[in-house]
């Protein structure tokens, strides 16, 4: 029997197979979708910002940053077996909601937060092999666990699955 | 002294109330004039609260949604997000344009305009009233709007003020017209040198 496992925002888990992990609405947050193939187990972080970096203070959520987030997916994802040299990406969202004009920030936050997904993955020799990123709307990203697809529906009911 | 929302103490958490509730009032007027109605307001509700908790009022992260974001700055810096539900969006485009809905699924470009002006109305009353009890001068930018997911909007002014902790100032409000009922919800976002300001400028201690 396989279970939804939901993952909220500024969140992260891991599950294994046969179970499926969700994350709903994503606007310019980013879903990061981490597997090992050979052990089925994968993991999910819905990040919402690009760099813990830029933040001092001490007490940070490290699950809302791109850079924190990603690093401590793939810790647990060994911890329970996974080869780093097998895990592989499967990256959606970092849509651009309001069609602001201007150097806002919120115009340009979903393009940052994809850059530095990708950036940090490549740092860790994680290969991308698959992603549905940019535009202007929300995604709902199921990351089936037992076949590895990552299934990503919006409103408009485009349904894709990769 | 506080750094985020969720260190407001009771008192500070008084006044946003009461900005909110005056804010309110400011936005129930402007509506019913341009609905040519008389409307009433539910005594709004002014919460801080948790990201999901306010999704979830809206019906779910899913929830199809139109968001209005009006940005406000000068001597006072956020940004005000003014949510309607799919349902209450189409009514109220309905009167508002007196036409006949063609197509249950999507809202024209002349619905989707009186949307947009209608957030820029009532968040324009928010910023009014802020502008009016404190004496601070504040601009707003124009109103952009778009329809998705709740939660996929929302998170639009939380990402902004990321620095702010994971709460957020929700206002919930009825309009009860004699023809028509709509609820609305703002997520209103200021900088917390202005919340700090504001505070000030209406004798609290910080």
């Amino acid at each position: 029997m396989s279970e939804l496992v939901v993952v909220g925002i500024s969140d992260c888990k891991m599950t294994r197979n046969p179970n499926v992990l969700v994350t709903h609405a994503l606007g310019s947050c980013v879903g990061i979708c981490l597997y090992d193939r050979n052990i089925k187990i994968g993991g999910l972080a819905h990040i919402m910002l690009p760099d813990s970096t830029q933040f001092v203070q001490t007490s940070i959520n490290r699950m809302k940053f791109a850079d924190t987030a990603i690093i401590d997916l793939i810790q647990s994802l060994l911890s329970y077996g996974a080869d780093i040299r097998r895990i592989t990406a499967k990256i959606a969202g970092g849509a651009q909601m309001f069609a602001v004009q201007g150097n806002s920030q919120i115009g340009s936050i979903g393009i940052r937060n994809v850059e530095s997904v990708k950036t940090i993955l490549r740092n860790q020799r994680i290969s991308i092999l698959a992603e549905d990123t940019g535009l202007d709307y929300g995604r709902t990203v199921y990351f089936d666990v037992a076949t590895g697809l990552m299934k990503v529906k919006s409103l408009n009911n485009i349904i894709c699955e990769m | 002294m506080f750094n985020n929302y969720e260190e407001l103490n009771d008192e500070q958490l008084d006044v946003l109330r009461e900005i909110g509730n005056i804010g309110a009032g400011n936005a129930a007027t402007a509506l019913a004039t341009i609905l040519n109605d008389r409307v009433q307001i539910s005594l709004p509700k002014v919460k801080i609260v948790d990201f999901e908790s306010a999704v979830n009022s809206l019906g779910g992260a899913e929830a199809m949604t139109v968001g209005v974001l009006v940005n406000f700055l000068g001597e006072a810096n956020g940004l005000i997000m003014f949510l309607l539900n799919m349902e209450d969006a189409k009514g109220i485009t309905e009167l508002l344009t007196h036409g006949h809905e063609e197509d249950a699924e999507q809202l024209s470009e002349l619905k989707l305009s009186a949307i947009r002006e209608i957030g820029n109305i009532l968040s324009s009353s928010y910023i009014n009233s802020i502008a009016t009890l404190t004496g601070l001068r504040i601009e707003v930018s124009v109103p952009y709007v778009a329809i998705d997911m709740a939660g996929a909007l929302m998170s639009v002014p939380l990402i902004e003020f990321g620095t702010l902790g994971d709460k957020v100032m929700f206002i919930e409000e009825d309009f009860v017209g004699e023809a028509h009922q709509l609820k609305s919800s703002i997520i209103l976002f200021a900088e917390i040198d202005t919340l700090k300001t504001i505070m000030e400028r209406l004798g609290l201690e910080l």
